[in-house]
């Protein structure tokens, strides 16, 4: 007894050790990058703000915008899949970076206003201030404060502003307006591409996700917001050269517009994902399935689904599938003891995996995630219809799970993960089996 | 074309009426030679937004951002009467199915605001001649201290989104089936958001005036791709919403497949429970809570054993007490969901009677949140009107005087007087004739069911 009592202790221990090396072993990989980007914009900020002291005939154009910046940064807007965006701070700094004249309140007719005299450095002291200042209510109110997504900002629009500025004196005659469209365009699009590569950067580290595939991931969600935020950073510097600093105040409506709806489609999505979430519990609470079941079975699905570099419009449809992969156990009068579907035998397997797709399918809109759910029970090998990858992968996880239950064991995970690995004859993918090794050897699940 | 009461024909006549004088009454002897161009330009706009427009929200109208068109036409066209012109090429619309009828009061109210518009941009800018102003003026933006045209652009603005939503609203009151269409919560129920689109968006009309001196033409096709970008996200918000309460709806479904009796039960009752929420004047969206919380009202009945609610005979203590567990399991399952707060009360306290006998917390009278309320006559009324398997369905006026003999006791009188005057106004869908299949479970005890309460033996 005492024995027993002693090795479980010191097991339990040994887990400790080893969580905590692995944390610290995750703190200096998972955040080079981000100390790195986050040091050098520190130090490019620290050296541009004293630039401000001869700022003189640009000090208002450099608070009316350094205001809006803080105004876009203080409208942050959260996008599906976990990230941040400040399209309205972007546009401004954006704005400043590619500034050319600002109409004065009161210019004299005929005598069209000079080049707004700004250098780089004093275009990125100002942004800093202003996406510092807009910040401060986020601190304040214990939310993060998006160091990071702030800088890859700054950075982006530090280097337009050292293209830029030197060029605007050449380029910009009123009547050939679009030879300096076609410029601002190029470096509009510059910078919304410098920012998304070095966003990816960071979240392939986060997510340990393929780079490539987070590249191509944030080009295609960010495309339309970028597109938005280079189109209207150009708006607004010809509107200024027109109605001067009004332009801001009238522009802003607009844009808060254009942002309120993408705040409200990023607040659906999030709710979709929520309802989901929440009534795929209900066959837990009903008692088909363990407690947390499908929960877990979703995370590490993502996670094998990641390491296997599916793209995240794939995952998002996978994370959906593995939420309710257990719905159709709800045809079954009473719950199935243990709801381990594992050791069922094939046709009732079958026959819940195909009552759920058929709920699934009900909704209209969801039939990929249908086709998924209804395939769950198919060996990888051996059978005409060849299962997609997330049905094997559900699968393969559902098996790990029903034999794991979230315990943190790493015997019993190594157990399980033999056990798949002895199927991967006929019954589970070799490679989602190896990928689900790697995955749950790199965190206990219960961080996954 | 007997479609429109003659209401609203008139109404329609009168609208176009106006517009066709304004319009005809345009002088053409225009000094700026541009202006022309200009106009075909803004029109054109004009036409690209109100063809490709987008609904803000499920079961709801279309929108599109045209009206910028037209308040950049009030500056760049100086005044109403070319605003008024931008606005009346909606008659042109590329959109496909529109009625005539439709077509034309669509130009003709756009045309009007559009004018209403520009009157009050010249009367607060104090030129002469704001009802109609000569065409002579060559434009002079670039020239002229832009700030001058801050505040009599913002009160054209104000005044283009009160003409047209007056005007729309009017028409929308006239017309029988429009009426219907706003008693059902499928019109501009959101109209806050729409206000707030349409103000917001105006400012595009004043930054279309400010490019054109710099970019001319080319100022109102780069304004476009923020438009777009925007319809873009307005339309997905949509799709999601869809999305959203039809995958709702199919997982109650998927609950209710446990009976075969009960099938479509949720369903009636969430659109009983919008019933009586529009009856009593609920804001839309308390009525659409109301309706989520009807949909997922007897979600918690998965947590209660099969065997109990399948039981032929009186029930024990313990099964009568797993019963009346199920608001709370129900409770524990769609918690977490956000975006029902209210829906929950209605989910846990469906139960409760007026008389404090209720479960599961025993309320009384007015300490039961009306969602509860709501739900319970919903509830019960479907209960009587549907077959179960030991009685066939009760008339609707049977399921009436049953709810009106409990007015007090069980329900809220309130809430009783709210639906049967509601069942006076809307149909009633009951369920739907069906024989069960062989495989199917059967409850043969209805909690639901005031007429025939469960049967509970005494255990001691």
């Amino acid at each position: 007894m005492t024995t027993a009592a002693q090795h479980q202790r010191y097991r339990e221990g040994d887990v400790a050790v080893r969580q905590a090396a692995q944390r610290w072993h995750g703190l200096q990989s998972v955040d080079t990058a981000r100390l790195l980007l986050c040091g050098s914009t520190g130090i490019l900020v620290v050296g541009c703000v004293p630039t401000l002291v001869d700022i003189g005939q640009s000090s208002q154009a450099a608070i009316a915008f350094g205001l809006f910046i803080a105004f876009g940064e203080l409208l942050r807007l959260s996008l599906p899949g976990g990230r941040e965006a400040a399209p309205i701070a972007m546009t401004a700094a954006l704005a400043l970076a590619m500034s050319l004249s600002i109409a004065p309140v009161h210019h004299p007719h005929g005598h069209p206003p000079s080049l707004l005299p700004i250098t780089p450095p004093q275009v990125v002291a100002v942004a800093a201030l202003g996406m510092a200042l807009g910040a401060l209510p986020h601190i304040a109110a214990g939310r993060p404060a998006g160091v990071t997504g702030m800088s890859a900002r700054l950075v982006s629009v530090a280097l337009v502003a050292v293209i830029f500025r030197p060029l605007a004196s050449m380029i910009w005659v009123p009547h050939r307006w679009y030879i300096t469209l076609a410029v601002m365009a190029a470096l509009a699009t510059f910078a919304w591409l410098l920012e998304t590569v070095i966003i990816a950067v960071i979240r392939a580290e986060d997510l340990r996700a393929r780079y490539s595939v987070t590249l191509a991931d944030e080009l295609r969600v960010q495309w339309r917001l970028g597109l938005a935020v280079g189109i209207s950073a150009i708006i607004t510097v010809f509107g200024a050269t027109v109605m001067g600093l009004d332009e801001l105040a009238v522009f802003a409506g607009p844009l808060f517009v254009i942002q309120l709806a993408f705040r409200r489609y990023a607040g659906i999505r999030a709710t979709y994902l929520q309802t989901v979430r929440a009534l795929a519990q209900v066959t837990e609470v009903a008692g088909y399935v363990d407690t947390g079941h499908s929960r877990r079975v979703s995370k590490i699905a993502l996670a094998v689904g990641r390491e296997l570099g599916m793209s995240e419009r794939e995952l998002l449809k996978l994370e959906y599938a593995a939420l309710m992969h257990d719905i159709g156990q709800l045809s079954l009068v009473d719950p199935i003891p243990a709801g381990a579907t594992v050791d069922l035998d094939p046709a009732r397997t079958r026959s819940i995996a195909e009552f759920g797709a058929e709920v699934i399918g009900q909704t209209g809109v969801l039939d990929e995630v249908a086709t998924i759910v209804r395939f769950q029970w198919l060996p990888y090998r051996g059978t005409p219809v060849t299962p997609p990858l997330a049905s094997k992968i559900i699968r393969v996880v559902n098996a790990f799970d029903d034999q794991v239950a979230g315990s943190a064991d790493r015997d019993r995970i190594a157990a399980a993960i033999a056990s798949i690995r002895a199927g991967t004859e006929y019954e589970y993918d070799p490679d989602v089996a190896s990928a689900l090794a790697t995955v749950t050897n790199r965190l206990p699940v219960s961080r996954l | 074309m007997g479609r429109l009461s003659l209401g609203s024909w008139l109404y329609l006549a009168v609208i176009v009426a106006a517009a066709s004088v304004i319009i005809a009454v345009a002088p053409t002897n225009t000094a700026d030679q541009n202006w022309w161009a200009r106009y075909a330009v803004l029109a054109i706009l004009f036409l690209i937004c109100d063809s490709t427009p987008t609904t803000l929200a499920a079961r709801q109208s279309a929108w599109s951002p045209s009206s910028a068109a037209s308040l950049a036409a009030v500056v760049l066209l100086h005044g109403g009467v070319g605003a008024a012109m931008v606005g009346a090429s909606a008659v042109l619309t590329l959109r496909r199915r529109v009625p005539i009828y439709e077509r034309l009061f669509n130009g003709a109210m756009y045309a009007v605001a559009g004018y209403a518009a520009g009157v009050a941009y010249l009367v607060v800018s104090k030129k002469p001649h704001p009802f109609m102003p000569p065409l002579l003026h060559v434009m002079d933006i670039g020239s002229t201290k832009f700030e001058a045209l801050l505040w009599p652009f913002a009160v054209a603005a104000l005044v283009h989104v009160l003409v047209n939503h007056g005007l729309l609203w009017g028409m929308l009151l006239l017309d029988q089936r429009s009426r219907a269409a706003i008693r059902r919560g499928e019109s501009p129920a959101a109209l806050p958001l729409l206000l707030a689109y349409d103000i917001g968006f105006a400012g595009f009309g004043l930054v279309i005036a400010a490019l054109w001196p710099v970019m001319h033409y080319f100022a109102a096709a780069i304004v476009l791709v923020p438009l777009y970008v925007a319809r873009w996200a307005m339309g997905q918000f949509a799709d999601q919403q869809r999305a959203h309460a039809a995958t709702l709806a199919a997982l109650c479904q998927a609950v209710e497949t446990k009976d075969f009796y009960t099938r479509g039960h949720s369903d009636r009752v969430s659109r009983g429970a919008g019933m009586i929420g529009r009856q009593i004047k609920m804001p839309p969206s308390r009525i659409e809570a109301v309706r989520f919380a009807g949909m997922l009202h007897d979600v918690g009945k998965l947590g209660v054993p099969t065997k109990v609610l399948q039981k032929d005979g009186a029930l024990t203590e313990e099964e009568y007490a797993a019963i009346q567990l199920h608001p709370m399991r129900g409770l524990e399952m769609v918690g977490e969901i956000g975006f029902l707060n209210e829906a929950l009360t209605g989910i846990m306290h469906h139960h409760e009677r007026m008389d404090g006998r209720g479960y599961p917390m025993g309320f009384a009278g007015d300490e039961i949140p009306v969602f509860a309320k709501i739900i319970a006559v919903a509830d019960a009324f479907d209960s009587m009107t549907s077959t179960r398997s030991y009685r066939k369905a009760r008339s609707i006026d049977e399921g009436v005087a049953e709810l009106r003999k409990s007015a007090g006791s069980q329900f809220d009188p309130k809430i009783v007087d709210a639906f049967i005057s509601a069942l006076d106004r809307e149909e009633w869908k009951g369920q739907e004739p069906a024989q069960p299949r062989e495989y199917e479970i059967l409850t043969s005890q209805d909690h639901d069911d005031p007429i025939s309460p469960l049967r509970v033996v005494e255990s001691r």
